[in-house]
């Protein structure tokens, strides 16, 4: 190969190199798209792990909402507060304080407690396990404990305890992932300072459900005769907690006769989780 | 002509299949194989980039790199000429067909490294294709990628609800699951047109 040959082929690729250069250039002027900058902006103040807890598919759908109008600027569940109020900065509004939620699983049927119906030795997966009568658990509305929901969690908060699936309240951001892949839907997003909540979701009369499970609610009422605001109440066989009107005074748990509310309090900032002693 | 373009059609989809018989774009199809419809996404990106690539790089091999005795930088001229294409229809469907853009997404950017498309072109050169069988060629090897990565992933969905031995757990079982789907494809390896 002589000199003229490395000449050429230099020079064929620089022009080559320079005409393809020349027309991106210019391609990129002609096709211009006059983005929002507020859009990349709130983007990058957003957490970006595309959790979907907002309703939209991703962080960056969401940005375009909140920029559009179509969003509110605290529309970010699993930010909180400091995104909240990140965002309200970009977009020059008020800031209004998102509530945390923390998903919570209403389950206190844990193997010891609950009955099963058959040995179940399928995949594990919560939908699978559903499909073979409804689970191997007795009880039509217990954890199935398969984890479906641990898959569904992008923030490692939630896994599988003895049956049932438990909730690290530090790590759960409340985007509600967890409560759309429960085939049961027995978790549930409540405030995360809630004092209070009931450990079951067993729609069945209490005789029924004290053949399921030995922690089921039997809807007693005593609960809902003793609270003094009058924050607890039995629907449908079942005590559920109005949270607006709670007051955290802990009547409901020491007369709770199958030990089913449990508490969650809040010192300063942090929640210390009280566990009940399991009922009999 | 019409039946030499269906054969070479149906040989590209199914007999030489890009990922099952000449393992070019294994990446992609062990990456974006979770779901079925990011792999249509990935497929449809593919198809739509491996056709214009096909086209392009016939053109500049015939008409720069032959007049100038330069056959030998094929490979980089193709690198670089697909990286350009592929950063033009970019901007080019954000303009125009943002639909289309938002649909194909991330993977349009994705094929610029994807060595699928590299070897669509290389193989028109060396099996001396004309212009039609060229974009004929890059378009049915990329259903053929499509084809192969849509039905992965269909089996992959099914793969992740079962439960393995440990130690097969993730990328082992799914490799082993390529494997028998590459089996099955060699079943079509004794026909040849």
């Amino acid at each position: 190969m002589d000199i003229f040959n490395i000449i050429l082929a230099f020079l064929l690729f620089a022009v080559i190199g320079a005409v393809v250069g020349f027309l991106l250039a210019i391609a990129s002027k002609v096709f211009e798209i006059k983005t929002d900058e507020r859009i990349e902006a709130v983007k990058e103040a957003l957490p970006g792990v595309n959790c979907g807890g907002c309703g939209y598919a991703g962080c960056e759908a969401l940005a375009e909402a909140i920029v559009s109008g179509e969003a509110k600027a605290n529309a970010c569940v699993a930010g909180g507060t400091a995104t909240a109020a990140a965002v309200s900065d970009i977009m020059g509004v008020e800031t209004e304080s998102a509530i945390r939620l923390r998903a919570q699983v209403m389950c206190s049927g844990t193997n010891e407690y609950s009955k099963k119906k058959y040995i179940y030795a399928g995949a594990q997966d919560c939908l699978s396990a559903v499909r073979m009568g409804g689970g191997d658990k007795l009880c039509p509305n217990g954890c199935i404990g398969k984890g479906s929901c641990v898959f569904a969690c992008q923030f490692d908060a939630i896994k599988v305890e003895d049956g049932v699936a438990v909730v690290d309240y530090e790590l759960c951001t409340g985007c509600g992932a967890c409560v759309a892949a429960c085939p049961k839907y027995i978790i549930k997003l409540i405030p995360f300072d809630s004092a209070h909540w009931v450990g079951c979701m067993s729609v069945d009369k209490g005789a029924q459900t004290r053949k399921y499970c030995d922690v089921g609610c039997i809807s007693c009422r005593l609960c809902e005769k003793n609270c003094p605001s009058g924050a607890i109440k039995v629907t449908d066989f079942v005590a559920a907690i109005d949270y607006s009107k709670c007051i955290a005074c802990d009547k409901c748990v020491e007369v709770c006769p199958r030990k089913i509310i449990w508490s969650g309090k809040t010192q300063s900032r942090d929640l210390t989780i009280k566990l009940n002693d399991k009922a009999v | 002509m019409i039946i030499d373009l269906l054969l070479l059609m149906f040989s590209a989809v199914l007999i030489e299949n890009f990922i099952f018989s000449r393992f070019l774009g294994i990446c992609p199809f062990l990456g974006v194989s979770s779901k079925p419809n990011t792999a249509l996404g990935m497929g449809c990106a593919v198809i739509f980039v491996m056709s214009i690539s096909s086209a392009v790089t016939y053109l500049i091999y015939t008409y720069l790199l032959v007049p100038f005795e330069l056959e030998y930088f094929k490979t980089i001229a193709f690198i670089f000429i697909i990286a350009a294409i592929v950063q033009f229809i970019e901007m080019f469907l954000r303009k125009f067909v943002p639909s289309l853009y938002n649909a194909l997404g991330i993977y349009l950017p994705l094929i610029t490294t994807n060595c699928a498309v590299l070897g669509a072109a290389l193989l028109n050169i060396q099996k001396g294709h004309n212009f039609i069988y060229s974009v004929t060629f890059g378009f049915s090897s990329a259903v053929g990628f499509t084809l192969a990565i849509v039905i992965f992933a269909g089996v992959r969905v099914r793969v992740a609800l079962a439960d393995p031995p440990r130690c097969f757990k993730g990328i082992p079982i799914t490799l082993v699951t390529a494997g028998l789907l590459a089996l099955a494809f060699s079943g079509f390896a004794g026909m040849s047109f």
